[in-house]
Formats: C-alpha cells, structure tokens, sequence
C-alpha cells in the first residue's frame, strides 16, 4: 500500500517547476496578459519539450500512454505558476475524446500531432454541463451549426471538438468555412477564452460518442479534474506567498506573521488545504482504476477544491494588506486563475447535484437504520 | 499509488471477518465496566490478537509484530459491526505506550496487563481551573517526604474519575525549576484518602468530567514514570497520540452514511428532506469535506508504513478539522429534523436515541478539549508553517 506521488511523477513535477521558475517569472505573466503573445508561445514550447501534450497519447500514436495522476501533476504545476498555456482542454481531454471515440483515421490523422505538439484542438462542452444565453449546436447532414461558448484552449487551436446537449461530440478543423471566432475577456489573462459562431461547418462525429453519455463523461471527469490540480497548486503558492509575505512585514515592531489574528488565518488556509492535495491524488487514482468511484471523486473534488481555493485566493490577499490588491505583487493572476476555474465545466453548487445525480439521491431509500447507539465516547 | 493491501491482508481481513461473525451474539449493554463479561470479551480479543496486538505477551498483550494494516483492517471490520468494540480510553490510549516505552519493569508487569483487560480503568489528571490551554503552567503540588509524595491542589476536566482506580497525574515537583522542567508523571490510585471528586454537569446531560481534589495525599515515591522534572517530556509522547483519535475519519464516514439515510427517511409536507435542494447541498459539501478527509488519512495511513513520505501537515491538522467538521456534520442532521431534531432523552419521536443532538454537543466539547482548536491554530503555524510565536509577556 502506497498512498502518494512515485518518484516518476514527483520527477516531472520538478521538472515542469524547475522550467517555469527558470522561464515564466511573474514579469513574463505580466507581459503575457498585457498582450505579448511571444512570450507564451516561448513558454509552451519549451512546455512541449519537456513532454506535457503526450502524457495521455496512446503508445501507439507517439505518446507516453501514462495516467491521470501523471496529468494531474503536471495541471497542479500550471496552476502554481499560472502558465499561459494551453493544456485541460488540448493536451489532456482532446487526447481522450480521440483515443476513447475517435474513429482510425481520426486517432491517426490527430494523436501523433498532439503528442508531438504541432497541433492544439479546444475543447467546447459548456452547453452541456450547463447553456447559458441560448448557445447550443446541433448537428445534421454532417455540418453543425450554433453557438459555444468558453471553448477551452480554444484560441489559436488548429481545430476543436464540440458537444451537443446529448453529449455527442465532433470535431470541426478551425479552417473551416462558417465559424467566425470571437474572443471573450475573463478576468484570467492567462487562458484565453473564446466563443465560436458556427453555421453549417462541416463536422466529423466521434463515433464512439454516438449516443453514449460515457465519453463525454469521462472528458468532463478529466477536465474538472485537471482544473482542480490547477487551483490546488495555485491556492499554495497563495498560501505559501501569504506565509512568507507575513514573516517581512512588520508593524507595531513586530513581523505581522507574530499576530494570531493573521496565524490564524494562515493556520487555517493550510489545514483546508492539505487535505485536498490528497483528494486530488485519490480522485486521479480513482478515475483510472476505481471506474466505481471515478465520478463521485471527480464531482466532489472540483466542488471541495473550488470552495476551498475561493477562500484562500481570498484570505492569502487579505494577509498581505493593500500590498495583495496591487498589480505589483501580483498576487491577483492566481486569485483570478483559481476563479475561472470554479466556473468552468460547472460552478460547485451544479457540480454538487450532478454527485446528488451519480448517488442515486432522488430515487433511492434509506440502506440503514442510522447508529443506534454511540455508547461512552470516552471510553469506545 | 497502489490502495491494495495484499493478499496476505486479504485472507486476515476474511479471518476477522469469520471471527466477528462467530461473536456476533455477544451483547455486553448493560453489563457494568470490569464486570467478568467485560474482561472476558477483552481478553478474547487479546488472544485472538485483535486488541493490544504489539504489546509483548510478558506484559499481557498478544506479542504480535507492529503491523499498521493489520490494525487497520481490524479497526475496519470492528466498525461495520455491531459487535462489542474493544475498550479505548486514555488508560489504554495514553498510558500504557507511556509506560511501555518509558515506565520500570515493575511498572509495566503492575499495571499493563490489567490496563489491557479493562480491570483498572484510568483517569487523567493534566488540565487545573487556571491551567487550560496552558497546560504547563499547572500548579498541584507535590512533595516527596520520606518515601512518599505528598499531592495538595486540584484538577478539572478529568474524565472518568468516578470509576477510574487509578490516575495518571501532572504534579508540579520542582517548583524553582523554569514551568516546563518542574514537572513530575505521577500514578495515583483513586482509593488514597484525601482525594475527593465533583462531577461537572455538563451540557449534554451527562457528566462525563469532574473536579478532583488533592488535600495531603500520599503515595509512594516508587509511582513516578520518568524522572522527576520529566513529566512534560513523558505527558508529550502521547499528547499527539490523543489529539489524533479525536477524529477518526471511519467514523466519520459512518455517521455521514446514517445523516444520508436520516435525510431520505425525514419528511416536510411529504416531501424528502434529501429532495430538498438547500438540505441536499449543504449535505453533498459536507461529503466533499469527508472524502477529502477520508484522503488525508490514506497519506498518514500510507506514511506510516511507507518511509520518506512528509506528513507533518497532515498530521497537525486533523484534530482541528475533524472535531469540526463532526460537529458540522451532526448540526445538519439536526436542521434536517426541525424541531423534532430538538427532542432529547427519552421523548417521544425521539430519533436515534438523541445521538445527534448528543453528538452535536459532545463535539463542541471536542472542538474545545485536548488542546482548543484555537491552539491547534497556534501549532499549525508554528511548527508546520514556521511561524513566530507571540512575544512572551512579562512576568508569565
């Protein structure tokens, strides 16, 4: 029984860090979100070098063929160093959506670019966890038309892989005639997001999606589960900045990490914290060999981390005074990064029915008498 | 990541199993502590190595090797049952690893093996009226005349005194010495005249605490674990060791099971409490805070048997997110009753005995015993975050 990281995985995680420390300073972020595109670009190849887009890729199309867990490391490594990369949607459920319903020739026309990292799909399944406005696509005569919104690693993507409300997906090459983009500003400039306008695009199925809620299922357990890596390691370089930010400052001739009213605090964000680390780990673990628990793990996850990230993206500013509200600090690229992922692919309260959904809650009566007796606490 | 156990764990889990099914007549309701069905079942449960199973045959336990999973997959099984669990309590708990690990020979052979047996029960005299959260500063005297100890002053919060034979007691011995190196480890028996005992009504209803009072009371000077001035170090190695059982996240989960279950039986105008979708999200974030619980012990579950993995974090908050988030978690169970969640004792549509609102009480009591949450704070951010402690004020 081993309950953790193994040294593979804690290996690439150091390497992913190792490289963003050396190479995307919080200087670079900051250029990044005021629009110099290079930058990233520089960063997500040398992303690709160290691997990220073949982690989930078949053998056999070039890939490294490994697990959820492996990806989750590398998405906790993103979110601490809120890289301007593209990642959940191109490199972790694309790769999913093709292996699990692509058909041959889509498998072997997509996974080896993917895996080599020439070519980006985004993805868009936001209408299906949850339309907003009126987007919607439907498919008929092989070309769909409507609207996506919030396509993830959308931008600059060589093509992109859409649901409809049933869950099924296709893919449509970003060239093609009909789709006109536009771009959405979220308060997170690190990711950006787009909406797609589609009339009679052209589009392939996934055949495998067909009338089958278990693909997009599995992509949508993927995808939460790589944003809430992104949070927790976002939430403690949070939480590790307030700490050490709280042990510079002083007032009242004092270091402000002396206070227990900021202790506390402090004390607090780590004690919810550390607990979702090993969530994380147990729900990546679940999604690849408890098919039992997968679901529920994954729902859960993505609404506890959400709400716990929400908290401490919130108290770890406050810790640092007007200091924490500035551009200069910086502290509010993670602050934003963990609030774009709490809405994407589900805020935490339509996460929490959907784990309502998977237990049966609505049909299902009592199993058991509750415990009859709780004899001597201080004694059993 | 690897969550099996092994083979060789699962064919002892399917022996317990079978042993647990043999035993499933066995009722000890009602039957009083020490009683001869009591010891009885608790020696059975020796023998089979069940209960006490790293503790060396010579000193009555069964004289197994230290096996982690083997403990846990008893603990498991034991859970799902209702058959008698084995007896806990901070004799069992606290004092005998204490007297293992730093106890005489004559110690260990006097009091481990009846300890184990359930045939002395002990209480524990640490906390005083000013010595709370600051434990160290305590202030019972003792002094060695001759060949005994003589103990004057008073503890509070210490349960179980009424049935206890025995106490384990934090006496100040030294008093010139700094607050920390001034205290002695003592074992009192409960019969020596000059100790009086006041239950503390408490507000469950019960009086699971007392005060006990000390006037002149002597022992002999041979009662002492460790040396004298060593009792804080002596009291520590197994402080942690009671924070952690204040939560156990088993538990945890099966009270979450029953509040489920409880939320599908109770109605408004008709309708499942569980339908209910302000009810049903408040008990689907709770699950979320259980199995992120459930996860954290699977590391220290997997830290212990394995080495090099770092749990310090992990470990220092358990007690104050567990003691919590019981309390949380039994608070719903209330509101999903409405004022039925109210009744209490014996009432009429009482539900599950009472054990909510009891529960709900008894955590808060937790929340505040073995060290506040509010010093859990404290150590949290000093020794795992690396934070100063506040300035000493003068004269303290």
């Amino acid at each position: 029984m081993y309950f953790g990281l193994s040294e593979e995985q804690q290996s690439l995680q150091d390497n992913i860090k190792k490289y963003l420390e050396d190479n995307a300073p919080l200087e670079n972020i900051k250029d990044v979100a005021s629009g110099d595109t290079s930058k990233a670009e520089e960063i997500h190849k040398g992303l690709l070098e160290l691997g990220i887009s073949g982690l989930l890729v078949p053998e056999q199309f070039g890939g490294l063929e490994l697990d959820m867990l492996f990806a989750s490391v590398v998405a906790g490594v993103l979110g601490s160093g809120t890289a301007p990369v593209p990642y959940a949607g191109a490199y972790v459920m694309a790769p999913i959506a093709l292996t699990l319903a692509g058909s041959e020739s889509q498998k072997e026309t997509w996974l080896p670019k993917i895996a080599g990292g020439e070519k980006v799909i985004g993805i868009g399944i936001s209408e299906f966890v949850g339309a907003r406005e009126d987007a919607a696509i439907t498919f008929s005569n092989d070309s769909i038309s409507g609207r996506s919104l919030f396509v993830i690693d959308g931008k600059g993507a060589d093509a992109y892989i859409l649901s409809n409300k049933a869950g099924e997906l296709f893919l449509i090459d970003a060239k093609a005639k009909g789709i006109s983009i536009t771009d959405l500003i979220t308060v997170d400039k690190t990711r950006p997001s787009i909406e797609l306008k589609l009339e009679n695009v052209k589009a392939d199925i996934l055949p495998g999606s067909e009338n089958n809620k278990d693909i997009i299922n599995k992509i949508l357990d993927a995808g939460r589960l790589m944003l809430s890596a992104d949070t927790v390691g976002a939430s403690q370089v949070m939480l590790d900045k307030a700490v050490a930010y709280s042990l510079e400052r002083k007032q009242f001739g004092r270091l402000i990490g002396s206070f227990q009213a900021v202790k506390h605090m402090c004390a607090e964000m780590a004690a919810e914290l550390e607990p979702c680390h090993s969530m994380m780990w147990h729900a990546a673990h679940c999604y690849d060999h408890d098919p039992s628990q997968a679901r529920l793990m994954a729902c859960h996850t993505k609404a506890h981390v959400s709400e716990v990230g929400q908290q401490i993206s919130k108290t770890a500013t406050e810790v640092h005074g007007g200091m924490g509200f500035t551009d200069e600090l910086g502290l509010h690229y993670w602050f934003k990064r963990i609030g774009l992922n709490r809405q994407l692919l589900g805020s935490p309260e339509l996460i929490r029915e959907e784990a309502a959904k998977i237990q049966n809650f609505d049909q299902s009566p009592p199993d058991k008498v509750g415990s009859k007796d709780v004899g001597n606490p201080l004694l059993v | 990541m690897d969550l099996e156990y092994g083979p060789e764990y699962d064919d002892f889990r399917e022996e317990v199993k079978a042993f647990i099914k043999e035993n499933e007549g066995i009722n000890l309701v009602g039957k009083s502590l020490r009683s001869t069905e009591r010891v009885n079942w608790q020696q059975k449960l020796i023998d089979h190595g069940y209960f006490a199973r790293s503790t060396p045959k010579e000193y009555g336990g069964f004289g197994g090797e230290v096996d982690i999973l083997k403990t846990r997959i008893i603990a498991e099984e034991f859970a799902k049952s209702p058959i008698p669990k084995p007896l806990g309590g901070q004799g069992i708990q606290m004092l005998v690893p204490t007297l293992l690990e730093l106890g005489t020979e004559e110690q260990k052979q006097n009091y481990v093996k009846p300890t184990l047996r359930g045939e002395i029960i002990w209480c524990q005299g640490y906390s005083e009226p000013n010595s709370g959260s600051d434990l160290a500063s305590l202030q019972t005297k003792g002094e060695l005349d001759g060949d005994e100890w003589v103990i004057n002053g008073q503890k509070i919060w210490t349960s179980t005194a009424k049935f206890a034979q025995m106490c384990f007691c934090l006496v100040r011995t030294e008093p010139e010495a700094p607050k920390h190196q001034g205290i002695s480890y003592l074992l009192i028996p409960m019969d020596t005249p000059g100790i009086e005992i006041r239950p503390i009504m408490q507000m469950t209803g019960d009086a699971d605490f007392n005060e006990v009072f000390f006037t002149d009371v002597r022992i002999p000077a041979t009662n002492i674990v460790g040396k004298r001035g060593e009792g804080w170090k002596v009291a520590n190695a197994t402080l942690t060791h009671e924070r952690g059982s204040l939560a156990d996240p088993d538990v945890m989960m099966n009270r979450l099971y029953a509040l489920i279950d409880l939320m599908k039986s109770e109605t408004i105008d008709g309708q499942r409490v569980i339908d209910k979708p302000a009810f049903r999200d408040r008990l689907l974030r709770i699950q979320g805070k259980v199995l992120a619980q459930q996860a954290n012990a699977l590391r220290l579950l997997s830290s212990s048997i394995n080495k090099g993995q770092d749990t310090t974090m992990a470990r220092f908050i358990t007690k104050l997110i567990g003691t919590e988030l019981r309390h949380e978690l039994e608070g719903l169970a209330i509101d999903a009753m409405g004022e039925i969640g109210t009744l209490y004792e014996d009432s009429p549509h009482l539900r599950d005995s009472g054990s909510w609102q009891m529960s709900y009480m008894y955590f808060l009591g937790l929340i505040i015993g073995g060290g506040t949450n509010q010093i859990q704070k404290n150590i949290i951010s000093e020794r795992a975050l690396g934070m100063p402690k506040e300035p000493k004020v003068q004269g303290a």
